[in-house]
This record gives structure tokens, sequence and C-alpha cells, in this order.
């Protein structure tokens, strides 16, 4: 298990293959499509925000505020990130992002995005909503949230040894396309 | 009302859905977890669904956050108001959202409005089946978004597949939906099918093969055989818990048949994801729980 603590430097990202199993350690921001299609369309960053070196995350929490008032992410699941492929590579380039955290993996454009820049795509365990928001250790800010609603709201969170698996890498690699190949050549003798 | 304790029942069956796993489905997934290399990436997929699913019934919170689409089947004595009951099980259905049992999930189509109740056209979805028993038998399913978008229709012939008007056919197309699933809608997942129908009743009837259990033997023997050797042939295509690889893709293949017209031949697929979240409780004159079903 590789241990990927902020600051998510390109040195680190590029280190980094496919197949490795990571536990993150850092400030991400949720995002999802509000947020993606905004920032694409030239949408700005609030004043203080950047995403230069940070990691997305494709998911709408479910949110609440505890006895204090202070924000509590109680389910924290991935969403499916092929959703955000339109935008995916641009946001990357323009942004700074080091790494996306979603499910289902992203398209041959956010490859070679993260090939040019120095990205990974890291899939987390699809409907595993408890088991990641216990690895959510603070809610530090919300933005976007009068504009986006709750769900969409880019989310900035702490997390601590958060899963994921490294299926896209920084060298072109990509976990889906394999699968994809071996498993479409067993269908064919399967079928044929 | 007509049963004095039917709200409180269909609450609860309404958290129990959404926070807890079924025991047939929870034995599978522990089976396929033993099934996986230890210390692979597929293991340690499922020991995190694992702690999922006991994380979210310690808490009592919903196993994944999107709860899904309510889908409740409900068999009844002759003489139950089912306008009356559907009205209670609306009132459960918004409580259970208020809870947080439910997440705010339906959205008007051409708005895109959230009705934040998880009320609205079409939600709930009611089946009611009338019997000669004095039983009332509800079930509910909640089923999710991401499993639901890889669901498949085939109409047969299909001639990029060479896939003919028999089994040999459904076969095929059967496999190329567990194919085309691959990385989405959370596998391993389980499939419901449904050969024959018209478009619509084949979908609704290949989900209603979701509410058998995992280890039951299909009554018809052509179709047993069928179901078991397509979860074969599924788990040999490697494509593993969330399309990771691995040994386990499906958890189970669940195939039932409808006449159909001599021009149709639909198969249609429905897909579950791991997350599989189905209840189902008998009700006494009362509305009180007798047993719980799964
Ligand atoms: S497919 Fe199932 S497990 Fe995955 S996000 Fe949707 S409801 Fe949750």
């Amino acid at each position: 298990m590789i241990q990927l603590e902020a600051p998510f430097t390109e040195e680190k990202i590029r280190a980094l293959k496919q197949g490795d199993e990571v536990e993150i350690t850092g400030v991400i921001f949720t995002g999802r499509d509000a947020a993606h299609k905004y920032l694409h369309e030239g949408g700005a960053l609030p004043a203080g925000m950047s995403l230069q070196n940070k990691i997305v995350y494709h998911c709408g929490p479910v949110v609440v505020k505890d006895g204090q008032g202070n924000w509590k992410v109680v389910a924290a699941g991935p969403t499916t990130s092929i959703r955000e492929e339109p935008y995916q590579g641009d946001i990357i380039k323009q942004f700074g992002l080091r790494a996306v955290i979603g499910k289902g993996g992203m398209g041959e454009r956010t490859l070679a995005a993260c090939k040019e820049f120095g990205c990974v795509y890291l899939h987390a365990v699809g409907g595993a909503a408890q088991v990641l928001s216990t690895h959510i250790q603070k809610v530090k800010n919300v933005y976007f949230m009068e504009e986006f609603g709750s769900p969409e709201a880019m989310w900035e969170l702490e997390i601590v040894k958060f899963p994921a698996l490294v299926t896209m890498d920084s060298h072109g690699n990509s976990l889906h396309r394999e699968i994809l190949a071996t498993s479409t050549n067993v269908f064919n003798q399967l079928v044929n | 009302m007509l049963l004095r304790n039917l709200d409180a029942s269909l609450l609860e069956l309404v958290r129990r859905t959404s926070a807890e796993l079924p025991e047939d489905i929870k034995r599978v997934i522990n089976q396929s977890l033993q099934r996986e290399k230890k210390g692979s990436v597929a293991w340690n997929t499922f020991s995190i669904i694992e702690k999922n699913i006991q994380l979210a019934k310690e808490r009592s919170l919903p196993i994944c956050q999107d709860t899904g689409s309510c889908l409740f089947y409900v068999d009844c004595p002759v003489g139950l108001d089912q306008i009356a009951f559907a009205e209670v099980a609306r009132a459960a259905v918004k409580e259970a959202t208020l809870k947080g049992y439910l997440r705010q999930n339906s959205v008007d189509s051409l708005t895109g409005k959230n009705s934040g109740t998880n009320l609205g056209p079409g939600a709930p979805v009611f089946h009611f089946h009338q019997h000669a028993s004095p039983e009332l038998r509800v079930r509910l399913m909640l089923k999710g978004g991401g499993c639901e978008n890889v669901g498949q229709q085939y109409s047969l012939p299909m001639e990029s597949l060479k896939a003919n008007r028999d089994l040999a056919g459904c076969r095929k197309v059967i496999l190329d939906s567990v194919l085309k699933a691959q990385g989405k809608g959370c596998g391993p997942g389980v499939l419901g099918v449904c050969i024959g129908g018209d478009r619509a009743t084949s979908y609704e009837h290949s989900k209603e093969q979701l509410l058998r259990k995992l280890d039951d033997t299909n009554s018809n023997p052509d179709l047993a055989q069928l179901e078991e050797r397509v979860l074969k042939e599924a788990n040999q295509m490697g494509i593993g818990p969330m399309g990771y690889g691995g040994e386990v893709t499906l958890l189970g293949v669940k195939i039932g048949a409808l006449n159909r017209l001599p021009a149709s031949y639909f198969v249609s697929i429905s897909y579950m994801c791991w997350a599989f979240r189905r209840q189902g409780v008998n009700l006494d004159g009362n509305g009180e729980v007798q047993n719980w079903l799964y």
C-alpha cells in the first residue's frame, strides 16, 4: 500500500503506476457535473481557492450539520466519472490538477491529459459510501453552495488514508482499457 | 387507516432495506471474497465492501448514498384497500427521506427539480398482486441509478453476435450485457433476465427475477442450466469487482420467461449492483411485522 500524502507534487504522481493501491492523506475537493461544466465554460474559481497540485473527487456527498453547527459528511461514495470526460482533460491542463478520484474510469482524452500534464485517475470502491466517509476527517470549506446546491457544490475535505486504486497513470496505461481487451477476448471465444 | 401499525412497519421496512443487506446476498459476497487471492486488489475490494455492509448496519445509515428507486411489490388478500395502502406507503417513503434512510432522489424530468420527498409521478413504484390468502406480503427493492443504467434489452435475432431465437442466442446476448456493463454499475452484480414478453413487461419481469433468493433453483430445468452456465462463463471473463480484474464478475443470474408474440423475441436484462437492497415482510391483520422474508 502506497501512502500518497499532500503536497501532491508532479514527482509523486509520476511515480505511481497503474495497479498501485494507495491511501491518500490531504485536502481534496469534490466536483461533479455542474462544477466541471462551469469550469470548462471559463468559470473562475472563488478568490483564494486553487486546484493547483490538488485532487478532485467525483462525488456528491451527503453532508449534514451536527449539534454544534459543523458540517459532517455522512455518506460519500464516488459517482460515475465518464460523464466528465468532455471536460476533464482541459480542466487538468488549465487548473493543474494532480489526481482525479471517481469510479468507472475515463476515456482517452483524460488519459492523454494525465500523460501530458502529470495527473492520475484513482478509482474508489463504488457503493462503499460508509467506509469512505470514515476516511473524511473534516469539512474545511464549501464553494458554490448557492449556485449548485449541496451535492454539486465543491466541498473542501480533509481526508486520511482514503483507499483508492490507480487505474490510469501518467504514462498512458489504463487498467480499464486492459480489462476490456482481455475480457473481450474471452467473450469472443465463448460466443464464437 | 386500514391497518393500525402499517405506517411504522413500512417505515422499518424502508430503513432495513436501505441499511442492511439480505442474508443471501451477504453470504455470496463472503464466498466471493474467499475465491479471490488473498491480498489481491479484488480481495481488498471485497473486504471494503464487507466492511461497508457492516458499518451501514451498525450506523443504521444507507449502504450506498444512491438509495435508488423504491419498488414495492405487494401481495394482498382480496378486499385490501390498495388506494389507502399506497397512501400509507407514500407517507412512509417521505418520512424515511426526512430521517435520512433515503436520499432525496426523485427529480422532475422536465424541470430538473428534486421533489425532496422521493414522491412524484412514478415514484415510488407499486406492483399490487391479489392472492387467495389472508396474508399481506410487502417486498421492497431499492434500485440505484448506476446499475439501472447498464440494463439492456435485445431483440433477437441479432446478426452481429449471430444470436438466434433460441436459448443459445439468449446466452450470447446475456454475456454481451456483462461485457458492456464492466466498470459500471458497481459490480460484481446480479442479473435479472426475462426472455419474451413485450418491451415493457419484459423489463418488468426481469426486475422481478431479482426478488428470488440467490441460492434458489429455477423450477425450469433448461433455465436453471442456463443460469448456471452464464454465471460460470461471466466469471471466466475476469472482469472482477469494480472491473479491476478478478475471479468474481457476477454474484448470480436469475432468468424467467414470458410468452411472446410470434413476431417478437426480447431478452431483457436488469443489472443489480453488489449493494443489492431488497427486503420483505409478512404483516398480520394489524399491520404488525410477523416475519422478515430475506
Ligand atoms: S450502482 Fe449501486 S452501489 Fe453503485 S453507486 Fe449506484 S446504487 Fe450505489
